[in-house]
């Protein structure tokens, strides 16, 4: 984990491993992406690194920081959506 | 994932760690928490709320959905050394139940530390018997177990 500067880029979210994305051909109907890695019950967790915010900061941080602990994942469809 | 957060000292206390992620910045998710979520959780979100803008993350989980640009309700359960033990994955409408998740970390944590000797049953709340795979078990699960210990 480390803190991540808050700049004015749009850092986002990657697996670590996965090709960094590629333009399309065609920039007006980009091709569906096939999934890079699949989660599977027994098998790895893709691991990934993402900023984030935690207690009043912006930090990087990635799933390998927290093995040999149990981890709960939650994804969710948005911030200020009702469920 | 205000529930998640109220849940949270109890998934501490089984050595649980937690990440939210979904296609929101972490600007936003700043936003989301002093302005909302910290009316609902004493302190605010007390873990990493992961942003996930480009859906990498999603599509690795198979949890992003392309036509709406969101991700769907997701829940992993990942042991100790990486390993997933665990996934549900809602549609966006239903919640989901934080106990049932807090139930099936103890089950995953107590199969865990018997090395796979033992296997917990359907609805096996921590303090009931466990099942002791082997030989002398097979055909006689009835013994040991019935379907009414689970409507407990």
């Amino acid at each position: 984990m480390s803190e991540l500067p808050a700049g004015c880029a749009r850092p986002t979210g990657a697996v670590i491993g996965a090709a960094p994305s590629e333009p399309t051909s065609n920039p007006e109907k980009p091709e569906p992406k096939e999934a890079l890695m699949t989660a599977r019950v027994g098998q790895k967790a893709p691991d990934f690194t993402a900023p984030a915010y935690y207690q009043g900061k912006f930090t990087n941080v990635s799933l390998s920081d927290f093995l040999g602990k149990w981890v709960l994942l939650c994804f969710y469809p948005g911030d200020f959506t009702f469920v | 994932m205000s529930a998640v957060a109220d849940n949270y000292p109890e998934l501490q206390k089984l050595g649980v760690e937690v990440l939210s992620v979904s296609v929101d910045s972490h600007f936003v998710h700043k936003m989301w928490n002093d302005y909302e979520l910290c009316k609902m959780v004493d302190g605010g979100v007390p873990f990493h709320m992961v942003a996930d803008q480009a859906g990498n993350l999603g599509r690795a989980y198979g949890v992003y959905d392309e036509g709406q640009g969101v991700e769907q309700r997701g829940r992993f359960i990942i042991d100790p050394d990486g390993v997933i033990q665990a996934m549900e994955i809602l549609t966006p409408p239903v919640g989901r139940r934080v106990a049932e998740t807090v139930r099936q970390v103890q089950a995953f944590q107590r199969v865990r530390e018997s090395k796979g000797s033992e296997a917990t049953p359907a609805g096996w709340m921590p303090g009931d018997p466990t099942l002791k795979p082997g030989p002398d078990l097979v055909g006689n699960v009835w013994k040991v177990w019935k379907p009414s210990m689970e409507k407990k």
